[in-house]
C-alpha cells in the first residue's frame, strides 16, 4: 500500500462521519461545537502519535494509557505547587522511556511484555501520587487549552499543529527517515554503521516526549486529575495508529493518518451518542466502525498491490 | 375562535401568575442524564426509576425530555465527552453520576458556562458550578446507634460489621458508629469484622469471631451484611442480638420472618437506588428558577416495623429496597437544607 492509499482512508472516514454527526447535530457545525466535539481528542491525539513512534519501530506500548495517567497526576500536582520538581519528574519519565527502549533492543526483550510490566509501574506511581482524585491544573495549561483563537477553534489548530510538526519530524527529517529504517530493516541500519539502540532509544524518548505533552494537554481540559483517567488511551491509541494507515511492522506509519484515526474515534463515540444507541450495543457498535474502515482498507490496499503489479506486468 | 384565543390567554396568564405552580416555566426544558455504570443491581434500579418518573414528568407536560445516557466504559474521559456531546444536543440540564469527583470538572465547567444546569449525584463532582446530592454516609452509622440507644435504654455490647476495607463508604459510615458511641457512651464495640457488604462473607467473618465475643445486644451493619451476620448468630445458638439491617431483600425477608415468629423488631436504612430521580427534580427545580444551595443531602430510606410488609412485598427477589421521589420531595430537601 503506497503512501497515496494510506492517507486517503483516514480523510475519507473522518469525513463521512463528520458529516453524519453534522446531520444528526447541526449545532455541532459551529466553532463552539467543533470546539466540544474534539477537544478532548486533542490529548488522544497525541497518545496516538506516542503509540505510532513505538509501532514504528516495530514494538507496542501497552502501557500508554497509565503513562500518560501518571504524567496527569504529576501535572496537577507538582507542575501546578512546585513547576522545577515537575517539570524534573516529567523529564525523568522521558528518560525512563528512552532507557525502557534501549532495555529492549539490547537485551531482545519482546516490548508487549516490558510496556505490560511498565504500565503496572506507572499506574502504581500514579495512585501513590494522588490517592484520590484530586489536584489543579496549572493556569498556564488551563489558558492554552481554553485559548480561543479566531476563526478556527483550539482543538482544531491543535490537530493541525500536531500533525503538521510530526509529519516534518517523521517523513521529512534525516531522523525521521532513519528511525523508520530501524523499523523497516533495522540490520541494514546497524550495517550501515548506526546505532540501533541510541534511535530506538530515541524512539521511545519521542514517544514518552508525546504521552507527557498528552497527560498534560488533558488535565489542561479536565482541570483535575484522577489515577485511572486515561487508562483507555492504550487500546484508543493502538486503534488509531492502524485506522490512520499504519501497519505493525515495517516501519509504515503516518503522522497525520495517526491524528485523522484518533479525531475519527473520538467522532465515532459523539456520534454514536447522537443516534441515541443504548450503551449495551456502543462497544459493539465502536468495533463495528473500526472493522468496517480496516476491511474498506483492504480492499484498498488489494487494488493498490493490483495497479502496482500491472503497471509491472 | 377570538375569545376562545382570549380566553386561553387569560387561563395562561393565571396559571402563570399562580403562586407555587412549577409547571408551565419548565415545560420546553429537556433533562439529561449522564451515567457511568450500569453494572449492578443498584444501577441498574437507579435507570428503571429514572426512567419511570422521567417518562411521567415527560408526559405531565412537566420537561420535554428527561432521556438518559451510560457511558459504555466506566472512565471518566469518556464521561466528559458524553457530557461535551450533551451541551451540543442543547439540554437545558445534565444530571449526572460521576465516574470521578475531578477528572469531569472540565467539561462541567464547559456546561455551566453554556447556561446549563448540572446537577450530580451519589458519583458527585467538585466543581462549584455544580449542584451536589450527597449521602451522608456517616449519619447513616450514627442513626444505628441513635436507634438502638431508643431500643436498649441501658445500653450493651456491640458487634461492627464493615464493608470493603479501604474504601471511602466504609470509612464514612464507620466513623459515624464511633460518633454513635460517642454520644452513647453506654454501648461499647465489643468485636469489628469486615463482611464488604455481602451476606457470604459477613456470615463467615461473624461466625468466626463470635466464640471470642461476649453476650452481644446489637449489631450495627453497613448493609448487604445483615442476613449473614443473622444466620451465624443462630447456628452459634446464641440469643438473636437487635441486627440493624440495610434494605436488601434477603435481609428483609429474614426480618419478616423473625418477626412473626417471635415478635423481632428492627430497622432497617440505605440509600434508594431512586435517589437519582431525586436530582431529576432538583434539576427541574433550579431550571424553573427556585433558589437551590448547591449542596444537598440525600435522605435515607428506612424501613420500620410499621413499612416492612409493604416495602418487602414491592422489592424484587434479590434487589434492594428502593422508592421514587416527587417534586414534592424535592423541594422539602431543598428547604431542609436552606
Amino acid at each position: 500500500m503506497n503512501g497515496k492509499y494510506r492517507i486517503l482512508l483516514p480523510v475519507l472516514s473522518l469525513t463521512v462521519l463528520l458529516a453524519a454527526v453534522f446531520y444528526l447535530q447541526p449545532r455541532a457545525m459551529s466553532y463552539f461545537g467543533l470546539n466540544l466535539l474534539f477537544n478532548l481528542a486533542v490529548p488522544i491525539a497525541l497518545a496516538t502519535i506516542a503509540q505510532m513512534m513505538i509501532i514504528m519501530v516495530n514494538d507496542i506500548d501497552l502501557s500508554v494509557g497509565t503513562f500518560v495517567s501518571f504524567v496527569a497526576c504529576v501535572t496537577a500536582t507538582f507542575l501546578n505547587d512546585a513547576p522545577l520538581i515537575g517539570v524534573a519528574i516529567l523529564l525523568a519519565s522521558i528518560l525512563a522511556y528512552a532507557a525502557i527502549g534501549a532495555l529492549i533492543h539490547i537485551r531482545q526483550l519482546p516490548a508487549i511484555v516490558v510496556t505490560l510490566g511498565m504500565s503496572f509501574v506507572w499506574g502504581g506511581l500514579a495512585v501513590l501520587l494522588l490517592p484520590s482524585p484530586g489536584g489543579a491544573a496549572p493556569a498556564w495549561i488551563r489558558t492554552v487549552m481554553t485559548v480561543k483563537p479566531p476563526l478556527v477553534p483550539m482543538a482544531v489548530v491543535a490537530c493541525i499543529l500536531i500533525a503538521g510538526l510530526t509529519h516534518l519530524l517523521i517523513m521529512r527529517s534525516s531522523t525521521g527517515t532513519l528511525l523508520r529504517a530501524v523499523g523497516g530493516n533495522a540490520q541494514a541500519v546497524a550495517r550501515s554503521g548506526w546505532s540501533v539502540t541510541k534511535l530506538k532509544a530515541g524512539a521511545y524518548a519521542l514517544a514518552g516526549v508525546f504521552g507527557v505533552l498528552a497527560g498534560v494537554c488533558l488535565v489542561g481540559l479536565t482541570t483535575s486529575a484522577d489515577a485511572n483517567i486515561a487508562l483507555r488511551y492504550t487500546l484508543l491509541s493502538i486503534a488509531g495508529v492502524i485506522l490512520g494507515g499504519g501497519e505493525f511492522t515495517g516501519g509504515r506509519v503516518s503522522p497525520v493518518g495517526a491524528v485523522l484515526g484518533a479525531l475519527t474515534l473520538a467522532l465515532a463515540g459523539s456520534f454514536l451518542s447522537f443516534m441515541r444507541l443504548s450503551p449495551d450495543w456502543q462497544i459493539g457498535a465502536q468495533g463495528a466502525i473500526l472493522i468496517l474502515v480496516l476491511a474498506v482498507r483492504l480492499i484498498f490496499s488489494r487494488r493498490g498491490r493490483k495497479w502496482k503489479g500491472a503497471e509491472n506486468g | 375562535m377570538n375569545t376562545k384565543a382570549k380566553l386561553l390567554g387569560a387561563a395562561a396568564l393565571v396559571a402563570v401568575t399562580l403562586p407555587g405552580h412549577a409547571v408551565a416555566d419548565t415545560a420546553d426544558k429537556r433533562i439529561a442524564l449522564s451515567n457511568n455504570y450500569a453494572g449492578n443491581s443498584w444501577r441498574q434500579a437507579m435507570l428503571e426509576s429514572w426512567a419511570k418518573v422521567g417518562d411521567k414528568a415527560v408526559e405531565d407536560g412537566v420537561v420535554a425530555a428527561a432521556d438518559a445516557f451510560t457511558t459504555s466504559e466506566n472512565q471518566a474521559t469518556e464521561q466528559a465527552a458524553q457530557i461535551q456531546n450533551m451541551i451540543l444536543q442543547g439540554y437545558d440540564a445534565i444530571v449526572v453520576n460521576a465516574a470521578s469527583p475531578t477528572a469531569l470538572n472540565g467539561a462541567i465547567k464547559e456546561a455551566c458556562d453554556a447556561g446549563i444546569t448540572v446537577v450530580s449525584f451519589d458519583g458527585i463532582v467538585t466543581e462549584p458550578c455544580a449542584w451536589r446530592i450527597a449521602v451522608d454516609f456517616k449519619e447513616m452509622g450514627r442513626q444505628q446507634v441513635e436507634y438502638l440507644a431508643g431500643r436498649l435504654p441501658d445500653g450493651g455490647n456491640l458487634l461492627e460489621i464493615r464493608g470493603l476495607a479501604g474504601v471511602f463508604v466504609d470509612d464514612e459510615i464507620h466513623a459515624g458508629i464511633e460518633e454513635g458511641v460517642a454520644e452513647f457512651p453506654k454501648f461499647k464495640i465489643v468485636g469489628s469484622v469486615h463482611g464488604d457488604w455481602a451476606q457470604d462473607v459477613a456470615q463467615k467473618a461473624v461466625a468466626g469471631v463470635l466464640p471470642s465475643l461476649p453476650e452481644i445486644s446489637g449489631v450495627v451493619t453497613q448493609g448487604g451484611d445483615g442476613y449473614g451476620a443473622a444466620q451465624a448468630i443462630k447456628a452459634a445458638g446464641r440469643d438473636m442480638p437487635i441486627i440493624v439491617m440495610g434494605n436488601r431483600q434477603d435481609e428483609m425477608k429474614w426480618w419478616a420472618e423473625a418477626r412473626d415468629e417471635n415478635g423481632y423488631e428492627t430497622l432497617s436504612l440505605s440509600i434508594a437506588p431512586g435517589v437519582g430521580t431525586l436530582a431529576l427534580w432538583v434539576a427541574q427545580q433550579v431550571l424553573d428558577g427556585a433558589e437551590v444551595p448547591k449542596d444537598l443531602t440525600v435522605p435515607f430510606l428506612k424501613v420500620t416495623q410499621d413499612t416492612l410488609d409493604e416495602t418487602l412485598a414491592a422489592t424484587p427477589e434479590g434487589s434492594v429496597a428502593n422508592v421514587e421521589y416527587s417534586q414534592e420531595d424535592a423541594k422539602s430537601v431543598i428547604a431542609a437544607a436552606k
